[in-house]
């Protein structure tokens, strides 16, 4: 069974995202072990990729740092085993679709039931491509969590209809990246997707402070983190963790109940 | 089964953001090429404009010392611009500015797809910015100048390899933040569909021609077609109108780089394994779960870890055969047609040029060789200079 529903139950859901690897593979078990300290609901583990095509600078560059010490696809399972070993929180990742494919969809899929993995978002597998690997992850019991954009529009509910685990609507036009100011009518695509799906919908792309969060949290189930966090990491490299856990704590606290 | 697939190869794998975009492109696209208005215009400024028809030219002189089959080359490198990259561009610069766009943007590896996009943005008015690896405007500064002459930005790509898979990237990451008034043009038959149909559609004129020429000349179509493959534009242009005529072999020219069997190549369908990557399944050249390699040629044109869907699919079907041509053979086929036919070369064009010397002894004097000369080689001078360890400065 997917952990997924959890992390909604516990106010709007905070979710932070960190890349695998970076800085290297022990810290990053440390800092999801600490971000759920300070309470995150929910954490994205990305799969470090070469050519991360939807991630703006923080995170391309996150990527680089995992890379440069060969943070393999089977190095991110052994991190998800030792957190699993401390925690139930739920957990998915988020990877580009050639790592995935590359190591075979069924042995992937396999391994994320086995590891306690609970869904997947892929930033370039859109509705029209998702068989790629729906079958595989439901039996799996892995959900593939779609994504909604701004330029969605008609389309918001034929994805939403589809959906499993939560929803992930993205702020804003553009890659990741912290942005000052979020001007796309996310309450028009939230009530669009509520008409026709009861799954949790949370917000990214973009959000970085506690402002921004209680924002969010008003209009949404859950709120997304990423380029914040990994830029936190950036900043203090092995000596992340207080720093994580005091600005998760503070977004956790600036959503609202 | 999913939008725009050739066998397995092809479909949309790209961001949310970009579907929308990408099904009102390709909605545009079918509109327009069929209608009159738009093809008129466009076959206007392909004649009065790009020079076309491109010659079809006898290589009497290489066909002679080479002694075998008779020579032909395609000359792209006579247009507008100086490559086949104009025939594209043309056709969906018109086509960004009928959907009411006000700026396109483009990737750009050796820069003749860079410049032939800032060309066309002049030439209709529309804002123009140009994505280039670092690695490539050092290779081919002069064409960087010639895209800012031309009114163009050009973004110097710094993150990963710093060439043409990094630029496709950026330009990718540029229209998800623009999208609605900005095109991707891209420059290849590669990219999520509609992509590879409309880069290839815009460049079939090159053997639309060619067929047309050859009979006129011959009276026979020819017993081979060569083209250079990067990303695969002017090879699936080259092809296109042949596929049917399946007497006709289809050869498509990799780069080797400094040979197969070391690190230093691009040579995705000799090398590659099958992945999704820039939107599209197809062959790429990737390491150990499934990171995108870094590649290598001299050529910056070819420098691409992987090559369009429909080249995968005729690889896999039999219908084209992809050989690889390492550096050292380009070169010396560079020096070749300069030499012999008073024609420089692109350094991607002499990849297939390479493989005609190679051919060409071993058949009939009846059998005829169509070469897609791709591009004309001023740009590439200075780095067969390099390369010949010549000093141009002393």
């Amino acid at each position: 069974m997917s952990r997924i529903p959890e992390a909604f139950k516990n106010g709007t859901a905070f979710i932070g995202f960190l890349t695998a690897g970076d800085p290297t593979v022990e810290k990053t078990v440390e800092y999801i072990l600490a971000m759920e300290e300070a309470g995150c609901d929910l954490i994205e583990i990305g799969i470090p990729f070469s050519d991360p095509m939807a991630e703006g600078v923080v995170i391309q560059d996150a990527n680089v740092r995992a890379l440069k010490h060969n943070t393999t696809t089977d190095d991110v399972f052994e991190i998800v085993k030792k957190v699993r070993q401390k925690t139930d929180i739920p957990l998915v990742f988020l990877t580009y679709i050639n790592p995935v494919f590359f190591y075979g969809y069924e042995e992937f899929f396999k391994k994320c039931n086995e590891y306690g993995i609970d869904g997947i978002i892929s930033p370039d597998l859109p509705f029209e491509e998702k068989d790629e690997i729906s079958d595989i992850a439901l039996k799996n019991d892995v959900d593939v969590i779609s994504l909604i954009a701004p330029t969605s529009k008609q389309r918001i509910q034929k994805i939403a209809r589809d959906a499993t685990g939560f929803i992930y609507v993205v702020s804003s036009l553009g890659v990741t990246g912290m942005r000052s100011e979020i001007k796309t009518d996310l309450n028009a695509i939230i009530s669009d997707i509520r008409d026709v799906c009861d799954l949790p919908v949370a917000v990214g792309f973009g959000i970085n402070t506690p402002k921004q969060a209680n924002e969010i949290s008003k209009i949404a189930d859950g709120v997304i983190v990423g380029s914040a966090i990994v830029k936190i990491i950036e900043e203090h490299g092995e000596d992340a963790t207080d720093a994580l856990k005091e600005y998760v704590s503070q977004m956790k606290n600036a959503c609202a109940e | 089964m999913t939008n725009g697939r050739y066998g397995e190869y092809g479909g949309q794998y790209i961001s949310e953001t970009l579907m929308n975009e990408l099904i009102y492109l390709e909605e545009q696209f079918n509109y327009y090429m069929n209608d009159p208005e738009f093809l008129d215009e466009l076959n206007t400024l392909l004649k009065e404009y790009a020079g076309r028809p491109s010659l079809l030219y006898y290589a009497k002189r290489m066909t002679q010392d080479l002694g075998g089959a008779k020579i032909y080359l395609k000359r792209e490198d006579l247009n507008h611009t100086g490559a086949h990259k104009i025939n594209n561009v043309l056709g969906q610069v018109l086509l960004a500015k009928k959907m009411g766009k006000t700026r396109v943007i483009a990737e750009t590896g050796a820069g003749q797809h860079g410049v032939a996009t800032a060309t066309a943005a002049a030439l209709l008015d529309m804002e123009c910015e140009v994505f280039m690896g670092e690695v490539d405007t050092q290779r081919q500064a002069l064409n960087v100048y010639r895209m800012e002459l031309l009114g163009a930005k050009v973004h110097s790509v710094k993150s990963g390899t710093k060439t043409l898979k990094d630029a496709v990237n950026d330009s990718f990451r540029d229209w998800i933040a623009n999208v609605g008034t900005t095109n991707y043009v891209i420059g290849s038959t590669m990219g999520p569909h509609p992509f590879p149909q409309i880069v290839r559609d815009f460049q079939a004129v090159i053997s639309a021609e060619a067929r047309e020429q050859i009979l006129e000349k011959e009276g026979k179509l020819p017993t081979a077609v060569i083209a250079c493959v990067g990303g695969g534009s002017n090879a699936m242009g080259a092809f296109y109108n042949f596929i049917d005529d399946e007497e006709v072999q289809l050869i498509g020219c990799e780069a080797g780089g400094k040979g197969v069997d070391t690190p230093y190549n691009a040579a995705a369908l000799t090398n590659g394994k099958i992945g999704i990557f820039h939107g599209m399944k197809s062959i790429f050249n990737q390491g150990d779960y499934g990171q995108i390699a870094p590649v290598y040629s001299i050529s910056a044109g070819l420098d691409y870890p992987g090559v369009g869907p429909e080249h995968a699919y005729l690889r896999d079907c039999g219908r084209a055969q992809y050989v690889p041509i390492n550096d050292e053979e380009a070169v010396e086929a560079f020096e070749y047609l300069s030499r012999m036919e008073g024609i420089i070369p692109a350094i991607e064009s002499s990849h297939a040029v390479a493989h005609a010397m190679k051919i060409a002894p071993g058949m009939d004097e009846d059998d005829i060789i169509i070469v897609c000369l791709s591009g004309r080689g001023d740009k590439d001078v200075k780095s067969i200079a390099d390369y010949r360890g010549v000093d141009l400065n002393e």
